[in-house]
């Protein structure tokens, strides 16, 4: 931050719906996009009489994002209800954890400003999600609120970090890190705007030296990047000006107005929560078979960070260019793979990075939804290197496969794209390009080595771009050198 | 004799025989039930229709000459806390005055197995909250006895209607003491299983680690018959044990030699009726008699059980009661400002006097700054109550005490003063708190001619000792066959 006055200390609640088949507690199907409440039962319902029974894929799913994490998996655990009153909320209470979560005492290491950061991570627990109320803005109707309980039940995720966060922009940055980690393992498909990933976000400042925190403000449940950023640097400015002006912070929960760009106090009538949790008595407390968590270990794959570090290491990629590749597993093992099929990890990642990338972001779909497999590029790749076409060809082909799923041999046959690298073939345009420019050739035997450039150029327009530049190159070379 | 006097095993003989069918026993219930249903006020809800279809289809079994299961064609009450599908299920309050299950309790769905026919839903106590079934919503229930009197609660009109033959078996559940109680009060068996032993999936959660659904009948046999249907493993339940669940009926044996009996000295204290204590004495000198051997054993924590239990009860019930907001069913109030005013007219509108007051209590008990010093010293207290009965039970088989302190009581009499009426419960709670089973069998009349029930408790899972024991002294005395006179 700009005033070095004061030093910020951010800690972020992270939660994550998981993609598991079905709910925590019931057998209804997790589904986002289905009409309102039709993805609800008895027991995401809230009716009388009704049980909850424990998903056991969820609880290997919250098992892993603890692994990787770096968490300490609890032995013993159990649920707590946790109880307040809101209409998403059916049962008056969220089956969650209090004193004994899952998974504690765990890290996640990000990259920031070049730099490999550290967050302790206090807590991972598992929870069940909400309802979703629909208002005005989506019904149309200023009288009433409409309940929808297709997410009720849904396995939550709660990423609880340490206060280790010292701006902003760092906080982001580890969001981003916990997304991709969940991403990677597949338990989340950390989708921001189906609001299945968002996060509270805790702020306090405090002299900078000073060991003691400050009182903190929470920002909640929001589940933008970009508004996050904005809501806290909004906050840590205010925060600053009423410490500067001699004044304390108030410890409240915080509305950021996308409008006005400002935070504004929560009426603390909803906030004043005593939660009143006790031990869930419908689900009995369980122990983890501490075997089955390393089953599950050896389950994880190569997490972001490992990854990054072994596309450095072993394909000689540049940093930039590995973290680039990582962003998503799937893009990940899109070049893992086309790197190893290919035997040429620069121009795999050259490809991915350039004309791939450009192709999905025009498409607005990611490589896992696109017809191009690394067997395709792969084989593009080979087609340069054994000067069955051009670079420049390649990417016409490129765009092809993206729009056929057809592969790039297939394509070159089909539209004869394959270069000339007949010699004699070659020849016979050279001559007739050197008869019909005498001027340049001449220019170019006079010393002028410029105009080589010129010639190549109409040797390649008369072929169509199909002959091979370097044998052009050479012939030209020596007919003229000769 | 009216069939509606009989009992299902012997009603079963007649239906297998076809000397009967399920419809003419079915009318001859509902026969009853327009004779007296006036005087004892026992049920909410009747279900004609679902009853008549149910007895007509066990009849073509019978007909048929299939192997038909033992509830087969039996008029059967349900306590309208567990969840029957299509049917009103109100738990006694006006909160859901207007709920209709769209499902069935696990237990009805083994009911069905067995072709019962479900003659309809039973008054109780709000949310099974009381011992009287004064606090329903609906009705006051009268003890068959003397219907100046309460028939006990919470499952008094599951018990009113077996005792006054408006249903040959009937379910209660049981929290601290529900269905043991008004069964003592009303002259029947009714009895507690292990917590575990029955599904709770359907039924309508007070106090989520003591309710128990529990049989109500007539006799010892039926009790085992009701326990047979009900027993087992759900999925649906992560609470219900995954045992094998025994033939209970192998259990009736008229025999008690070599049994040991325990009598906890804490349970004949003050305020214990002098009729009732000279009555519990006597069966139990008659179990000795029949060969048991009889010794008194301490239960020193028993004096806290009322505290304890009325502080977890409460506590989990403030959460349990929590989704009847207004918001997706049941009753809501009109005219409300704002979110916050729904809530609160609906919920001081919809629930009565009693039920407030244990929501109230559990909220206290579970509030910051005193979760410590009530919640989580009654949880200790709980442990101490449990591991009093475990060590008993290494001494003896099963632990014999009165069922209720007093007989039934004059309707109003204790309304006024929740606490007296808590104590009604004092030598139920214990068990319920230890998660035992626990039967009320009837062992006499007192002079004004109530009911005294006899109270066995076994250690968990040990139902089969209870049966034995009750059967044999069933078979030494006609207790069980006195009926009131309406």
């Amino acid at each position: 931050m700009a005033d070095k006055k004061y030093e910020t200390v951010i800690g972020l609640e992270i939660h994550a719906e998981f993609s598991t088949h079905s709910k925590l507690f019931c057998t209804c199907e997790v589904k986002f996009g289905s009409d309102a409440n039709t993805q609800t039962c008895p027991i995401c319902l809230g009716m009388p009489g009704v049980l909850p029974v424990m998903n056991k894929r969820a609880l290997e799913f919250a098992i892993r994002a603890g692994l990787a994490m770096n968490c300490k998996i609890a032995s013993y655990s159990k649920f707590d209800r946790k109880n307040y009153f809101y209409p998403d909320l059916p049962k008056g209470y969220q089956i969650s954890q209090y004193d004994l979560p899952l998974a504690c005492d765990g890290y996640v290491d990000f990259e920031f400003e070049d730099e490999i950061k550290r967050v302790r991570i206090h807590r991972v627990h598992l929870e069940e999600d909400a309802g979703k109320l629909v208002h005005a803005d989506v019904t149309g109707d200023p009288n009433r609120s409409y309940v929808d309980f297709n997410r009720s039940c849904v396995p939550l995720l709660e990423i609880v970090s340490e206060p280790n966060l010292r701006s902003p922009a760092a906080a982001i940055a580890y969001w981003r890190a916990v997304k991709e980690i969940l991403e990677y393992i597949d338990v989340s498909d950390c989708n921001m705007e189906e609001g299945s990933f968002r996060c509270d976000a805790n702020i306090s400042l405090r002299p900078v030296g000073s060991e003691e925190f400050g009182t903190r403000t929470e920002l909640k449940n929001k589940n933008s990047f970009q508004h996050v950023l904005a809501a806290l640097q909004y906050e840590e400015k205010r925060q600053a000006r009423i410490l500067d002006e001699g004044g304390t912070v108030e410890q409240v929960t915080l509305l950021y107005d996308l409008n006005t760009g400002r935070t504004s106090p929560m009426r603390s009538k909803e906030e004043a929560h005593d939660y009143r949790y006790f031990p869930e008595p419908d689900l009995a407390p369980f122990e983890v078979d501490p075997e089955e968590v390393e089953r599950l270990r050896s389950t994880l794959p190569e997490l972001p960070a490992e990854r990054r570090k072994r596309f450095v290491e072993e394909y000689g990629i540049p940093a930039y260019d590995a973290g680039f590749l990582t962003t998503t597993r799937q893009m990940a093992d899109f070049f893992d793979e086309t790197a190893r099929l290919s035997g040429d990890p620069k121009a795999s990642s050259n490809w991915i990075m350039g004309d791939v990338s450009a192709l999905l972001n025009s498409a607005g779909i990611g490589i896992q939804d696109a017809k191009v497999t690394a067997a395709h590029l792969s084989e593009l790749i080979q087609l340069i290197k054994g000067g069955t076409i051009s670079g420049k060809i390649a990417k016409s082909v490129i765009a092809d496969v993206f729009e056929t799923g057809k592969f790039p041999k297939q394509i070159v046959e089909e539209k004869g794209l394959a270069q000339i690298s007949d010699t004699s073939a070659i020849e016979a345009v050279v001559d007739q390009v050197i008869a019909a420019h005498s001027g340049p050739a001449q220019d170019y035997r006079d010393g002028k080595k410029k105009a080589l450039g010129f010639l190549v150029g109409q040797v390649m327009r008369a072929t169509r771009g199909k002959a091979n530049p370097q044998m052009v190159n050479q012939l030209l070379r020596r007919k003229l050198d000769g | 004799m009216p069939l509606y006097e009989l009992t299902a095993h012997e009603l079963h003989e007649k239906l297998k025989a076809r000397e009967i069918t399920s419809v003419e026993l079915t009318q001859s219930v509902y026969d009853r039930i327009g004779a007296v249903e006036e005087k004892i006020q026992g049920y909410i809800t009747l279900t004609q229709d679902i009853a008549f279809e149910q007895a007509e289809a066990a009849d073509v079994g019978f007909q048929r000459g299939d192997e038909m299961p033992p509830l087969a064609g039996i008029p059967i009450a349900i306590k309208d806390v567990i969840c029957t599908k299509g049917v009103l299920t109100t738990c006694g309050s006006k909160i859901l005055g207007n709920f209709v299950s769209p499902y069935d309790a696990t237990v009805m769905t083994k009911l069905h197995q067995q072709g019962a026919v479900m003659i309809g839903k039973t008054n109780m106590d709000e949310f099974a909250m009381g011992s009287s079934t004064e606090n329903s919503a609906y009705r006051i229930t009268r003890n068959p006895w003397n219907l100046e009197t309460i028939p006990g609660g919470s499952s008094g009109g599951s018990v009113a209607a077996v005792a006054a033959d408006e249903a040959i078996c009937s379910l209660g559940s049981d929290t601290g003491g529900s269905i043991r109680q008004p069964a003592a009060l009303c002259g029947v068996v009714g009895m507690r299983p292990t917590y575990g032993r029955v599904s709770r999936f359907g039924l309508v959660a007070f106090a989520s680690s003591l309710d128990q659904i529990g049989p109500i009948s007539k006799d010892v046999t039926d009790c085992a018959l009701m326990l047979n249907a009900i027993c087992g493993h759900d999925p649906m339940d992560s609470t219900a044990a995954n045992l094998p669940v025994p033939d209970f009926t192998k259990s009736l044996i008229a025999d008690v030699k070599g049994i040991k009996i325990g009598i906890p000295k804490e349970y004949f204290t003050e305020g214990m009726d002098a009729e009732v204590e000279a009555s519990v004495r006597h069966a139990i000198e008659l179990l000795r008699s029949a060969g048991a051997t009889v010794e008194e054993i301490s239960l020193p924590h028993t004096e806290y059980a009322i505290a304890t239990y009325y502080i977890i009860a409460p506590a989990e019930a403030s959460a349990n009661l929590a989704r009847y907001d207004g918001v997706r069913y049941g009753f809501r109030a009109e005219n409300a400002e704002d979110l916050i005013d729904m809530y609160k007219k609906t919920r001081s509108q919809g629930f009565g006097e009693e039920v407030k007051r244990r929501i109230m209590l559990g909220t206290y008990a579970l509030s910051s700054g005193y979760y410590d010093a009530y919640y989580l010293k009654a949880q200790k207290v709980r442990t101490l109550i449990k591991s009093d009965f475990d060590k008993a039970f290494e001494k003896v088989d099963v632990v014999v005490t009165p069922t209720s302190p007093t007989p039934a009581f004059k309707i109003g009499e204790r309304t006024a003063d929740p606490l007296q009426m808590y104590l009604s419960d004092v030598l139920n709670t214990p068990s319920s708190l230890a998660g035992l089973p626990g039967i009320s069998i009837p062992c006499g009349l007192t002079q004004s001619g109530l009911p005294i029930g006899l109270q066995i408790l076994a250690a968990p899972f040990e139902e089969e000792k209870i049966l034995r024991v009750a059967y044999t002294f069933e078979q030494h005395t006609d207790h069980h066959r006195w009926k009131p006179e309406l």
